[in-house]
């Protein structure tokens, strides 16, 4: 099972609506997935900033924290998102490293990142979903198969800077291309096989690949059956095996284009009954990017 | 294409999934008697959700004003229901007898394992259409997708448009026309010529769906019936 929601906006005058409309589409999705739920969101960011969206103990002092480091801080619930000009990047990030405590959820300069064990109208509840507006977004309702019901194991994974995945299915082949990819210096957090295809589509990005060039090379690498959808920084892309048994829906208006397992999860769209309604095929990379 | 079709509105039971459960829907449709007055419905507000309007056993006629989600339609038996949106997957699964109509696109598994009735799709149907069926017959308008028509035991399946990979795959007794191209072909199936018969069962169910294409343009696939047996010159490969 598993639930998975995307939204990405043509049109900018909806971004104050885009976290709203995400959590009604997660909240659809409950029954694919109750164990827990997660989102990333691209909102605003400040040029020449990185934001750390971390995790935390419950009641954690983020503040605290982020007045000692000079960073800029927002809460949400466990999760804190920190703001530092990119040449204190690597100083945050070795002083959340000495901090055990401390996750770092996931980095970029737009993308923030939330997730958590729960229904998941409550996950978008605590962290404040529906307030959050951007370009687009991403979200993912779990019924966990291969790995543990753990927040660590929710998705969305993030394993490179503003870029995340979301899943439905199940990989054969992690443990292998987990090793693979370990080998070339990436790192894992999980023993999670969508974390696996996350660090394979970073690793590929890493080494220059466009994000439809990383998916088209996904097909050929990773084994066993997925729907992937992956956000980075100004794209939106979805991906199917060759099989395709795990279901999507996929509309397009002049407005947006929106992801849903089921159509149930897109029927509260605006203008959705005008909408171009279209099931991807197989092994074929969708993507749509944001004009620059 | 039905006489139902020409009632009024006013004559119709108007349900609204918008305010009641689809369990209230189906346990209503599953408990009319044959002696039933309400003979046609109107299902709205639909809103892709699941199971609507399965097991039905009476010869009533139901419009489903928008898409549904999974297995719309199962198990039919006698009536007429036409989905005016999208279909989720396994429209029409197991139908026995009746009519399914979805003037929108299927997704992957339409009629699968019907074993009677006629399934028409106006738009495209995902993969596996056709799925292991018993004697279905289904009229796809626009493209099937892969693995179409796997392990089909009999009936018939009509594709306007174009066949994905691996088409009756496995294939029992189903006969298949296809009028665009074909991907591939799946093990043991081939093509087959177009017999009398066969260009009369096709005739028959064009017309039935409102398909106005020639018959000429079809070809027809069937089982070579090389999977049917053991065979001992394959005994080193089990």
């Amino acid at each position: 099972m598993c639930g998975i929601a995307g939204l990405f906006l043509k049109n900018q005058a909806l971004e104050p609506e885009l976290g709203s409309h995400l959590a009604t589409m997660l909240g659809v999705l409950t029954d694919r997935g109750p164990d827990s739920a997660g989102f990333a969101i691209y909102g605003a960011g400040t040029p020449g900033h990185v934001k750390f969206t971390l995790r935390g103990p419950t009641n954690y002092d983020f503040p605290a924290l982020a007045a000692t480091l000079g960073a800029g801080c927002t809460l949400h619930d466990d999760h804190a998102v920190f703001a530092v000009p990119e040449s204190a990047a690597s100083e945050l990030r070795a002083a959340i490293a000495a901090r055990p405590e401390l996750a770092i959820v996931a980095t970029g300069t737009r993308m923030e990142l939330f997730k958590g064990v729960g229904l998941p109208e409550n996950v978008s509840k605590r962290f404040g979903l529906t307030g959050m507006a951007g370009s687009h977004a991403i979200g993912h309702t779990r019924m966990a198969t291969e790995s543990a019901v753990t927040t660590a194991g929710a998705h969305p994974f993030s394993t490179g800077p503003d870029q995340c995945l979301v899943h439905n299915g199940s990989l054969s082949n992690h443990n292998d291309v987990r090793r693979t990819l370990m080998r070339e210096n990436m790192v894992f957090e999980t023993q999670n096989d969508t974390e696996v295809a996350a660090g394979y589509l970073s690793w590929k990005l890493r080494q220059g690949a466009k994000l439809d060039e990383a998916l088209s090379s996904a097909l050929d690498v990773l084994d066993g059956f997925y729907t992937f959808v992956v956000g980075t920084e100004s794209g939106f892309g979805v991906l199917r095996d060759a099989v395709a048994c795990k279901p999507a829906v996929m509309a397009e208006t002049d407005d947006y284009v929106a992801f849903g397992s089921e159509y149930r999860a897109l029927a509260d769209l605006p203008g959705i009954s005008k909408a171009h309604l279209f099931e991807p095929a197989p092994a074929k990379v969708y993507f749509w990017e944001r004009a620059a | 294409m039905r006489a139902a079709l020409d009632m009024t509105q006013t004559d119709r039971v108007v349900f609204d999934l918008g305010t009641e459960t689809t369990r209230t829907l189906n346990t209503k449709l599953q408990g009319l008697e044959p002696k039933t007055n309400q003979t046609a419905w109107t299902i709205l507000n639909p809103r892709g959700a699941h199971a609507l309007c399965v097991g039905i056993t009476q010869p009533i006629d139901i419009t489903v004003d928008g898409p549904v989600g999974y297995y719309c339609a199962g198990m039919n038996e006698g009536a007429a229901i036409t989905i005016t949106g999208n279909a989720g997957p396994g429209v029409a699964e197991n139908m026995m007898s009746g009519l399914v109509h979805v003037l929108g696109d299927a997704s992957h598994a339409a009629g699968a394992t019907a074993h009677g009735g006629l399934l028409v799709i106006e738009g495209n149907a995902a993969a596996r259409c056709g799925i292991s069926m018993k004697g279905v017959n289904i009229v796809v308008k626009g493209s099937v997708g892969h693995m179409s028509g796997f392990m089909a035991q009999s009936g018939n399946l009509v594709i306007l448009g174009d066949a994905g990979e691996a088409l009756g795959d496995s294939l029992y007794e189903a006969k298949i026309f296809v009028r665009g191209a074909v991907q591939s072909l799946g093990a043991d199936c081939e093509e087959k010529p177009m017999t009398e018969d066969a260009r009369a069962v096709l005739s028959q169910l064009l017309q039935q769906a409102g398909a106005k294409v020639p018959v000429a343009e079809f070809k027809l696939y069937g089982s070579a019936r090389t999977l049917y047996h053991f065979h001992v010159d394959n005994a080193g490969a089990y």
